[in-house]
């Protein structure tokens, strides 16, 4: 598996500048808009939520900074996910007739997603800078939420291709399913001020049963808070990726050899 | 001496559902009425064969008759169903027009992607670079994207990044016939050329001259089994044969 890899690296950084190419092709601003887009989304969120629905007394510091952090972890989760699932598919002209890895594709998509995280995080000094946020030495501990977002979302990923592959409705779902784990996973408020409950249970611990409840707080501590990372969150944030790979590979070398008769 | 590729009773079964159950809701109604029922059809049926090393092998066959379906076992795009294939070595794989090649890049940008799918590394494709434009006569057109080209543009760049290494095996399916005819005549010298350095070539052609011309051994398919298999010769007289029976 390994050996195979290394053969296919070059593979591997092509199809990632290939996406990152077409993406601005034909473009006038080209690659500025990798850091224009997620600056122009915050302020529209940030428009949004502080005068239309008029969170700003609800108590968060510097909510610019706090929504684009959760936007940040969440749309590489979506990005990666949602081009992952349909990128066995995609690829189809090339697998029916070359053998190529096709974990490659899959993996390529997340890499890309990561490409484009960068760039955002990019925005995101720049906003903090311009709000005044204060910067903390832990800003160096959020490559560990990342990092491990990254394997949950290859994870992630991999099940996916390979589930889309036998079953083209799993492509509807999950951009549902995406948009309800939008609202759940802590990006437009803060959980520790939900206090109400949901069918007996407290909306603040159904809440933590979602992963990316973990990684987008993990990730604020670090950048905004200048909280170190405690063990739980070194817990939760590896052991979601590691249960995601071993399902998502597992799954991925299971059906693979299938993929080329129904793609 | 050994083989470079042992096809050891192969057998290549499709499931031709009368309808695909593409949506979960489907596949599981289907499942529970106990409707889940295939045709079952083999493209190739307990299919033997061994190619030694500097084999010029030859493939004909009717349409249908599996040859696609036999190269791309052996190039590992599908896996079989019951048998086992067994390559030794590197392969070149020409299966059909524009494999690898993403349309919205120019030939320069997909010569480097086509490369690296081949495995190569870029360092390599630089200093070959020249000697593949040179090859495919498109020099001008280098900085065109590929869905301009026509198919006769897109199989001369296929097929020289696909030859611009000594490959230890070379597949090539039905991919000279778009050429025109001086193209042809290059792909065929560069090809002997290859087979001079030792490389393996398995040729699907329906151009029984060709074969005929070209290689040193033929098989011949028909209806997924392995109806005959020796010296070019033999084989392409019984083929020829039966299709003038046939007509």
């Amino acid at each position: 598996m390994w050996n195979g890899f290394w053969r296919y690296r070059y593979l591997l950084w092509n199809l990632v500048s290939r996406d990152f190419k077409l993406k601005y092709r034909r473009s006038f601003l080209g690659v500025v808009w990798s850091v224009l887009n997620p600056l122009l989304m915050c302020l529209v969120y940030w428009a949004v939520f502080s005068s239309l629905m008029d969170m700003r007394g609800s108590g968060i510091d510097n909510f610019a900074v706090f929504l684009m952090c959760g936007q940040l972890l969440f749309n590489f989760f979506n990005e990666a996910t949602a081009t992952g699932m349909s990128s066995v598919l995609s690829a189809a002209p090339l697998l029916k007739k070359v053998y190529i890895p096709k974990y490659i594709f899959p993996l390529e998509k997340c890499c890309f997603a990561m490409v484009n995280c960068v760039f955002s995080f990019v925005a995101l000094l720049l906003v903090m800078i311009f709000t005044g946020a204060p910067f903390h030495l832990t800003l160096i501990e959020a490559v560990y939420p990342l990092v491990t977002l990254f394997f949950f979302s290859l994870g992630v990923g991999l099940f996916l291709a390979a589930a889309t592959v036998f079953f083209r409705d799993i492509m509807h779902i999950w951009s549902v399913f995406i948009t309800a784990l939008l609202y759940f996973s802590a990006i437009f408020y803060d959980p520790t001020q939900m206090t109400f409950s949901i069918g007996g249970f407290n909306m603040q611990q159904i809440i933590k049963l979602n992963p990316m409840y973990w990684y987008i707080t993990g990730f604020r501590r670090t950048v905004m808070w200048g909280i170190p990372l405690d063990f739980n969150m070194f817990a939760v944030c590896g052991g979601c990726a590691l249960l995601s790979m071993v399902v998502g590979v597992w799954v991925f070398r299971k059906t693979q050899d299938r993929f080329v008769l129904h793609i | 001496m050994e083989p470079i590729i042992k096809v050891d009773n192969v057998s290549m079964c499709f499931n031709l559902s009368t309808e695909k159950h593409e949506s979960l809701k489907e596949y599981f109604l289907a499942m529970v009425q106990g409707r889940l029922q295939y045709d079952e059809f083999y493209a190739l049926k307990n299919v033997s064969l061994d190619i030694m090393p500097g084999d010029f092998y030859g493939l004909v066959g009717l349409n249908g008759s599996g040859k696609s379906t036999l190269l791309k076992t052996i190039a590992g795009v599908y896996k079989p169903s019951k048998g086992k294939v067994t390559v030794k070595g590197t392969i070149a794989p020409l299966i059909e027009l524009g494999a690898g090649f993403d349309m919205d890049l120019t030939a320069r940008e997909n010569i480097y992607l086509n490369g690296t799918v081949l495995g190569f590394s870029p360092k390599y494709l630089d200093e070959k670079f020249d000697e593949i434009v040179e090859f495919s006569e498109l020099q001008n057109f280098l900085d065109v994207p590929l869905k301009n080209y026509s198919s006769g543009m897109v199989a001369r760049i296929g097929f020289a990044i696909a030859t611009i290494t000594k490959p230890d095996i070379l597949i090539a399916d039905e991919v000279l016939s778009v050429g025109d005819f001086l193209f042809q005549q290059k792909c065929e010298k560069r090809m002997q050329e290859l087979m001079a350095g030792g490389t393996t070539v398995i040729l699907v052609s329906h151009s029984i001259e060709q074969i005929e011309r070209m290689c040193s051994k033929v098989a011949w398919l028909s209806h997924g089994h392995l109806k005959m298999n020796g010296d070019t010769q033999t084989v392409c007289n019984a083929y020829k044969a039966v299709q003038r029976g046939e007509a």
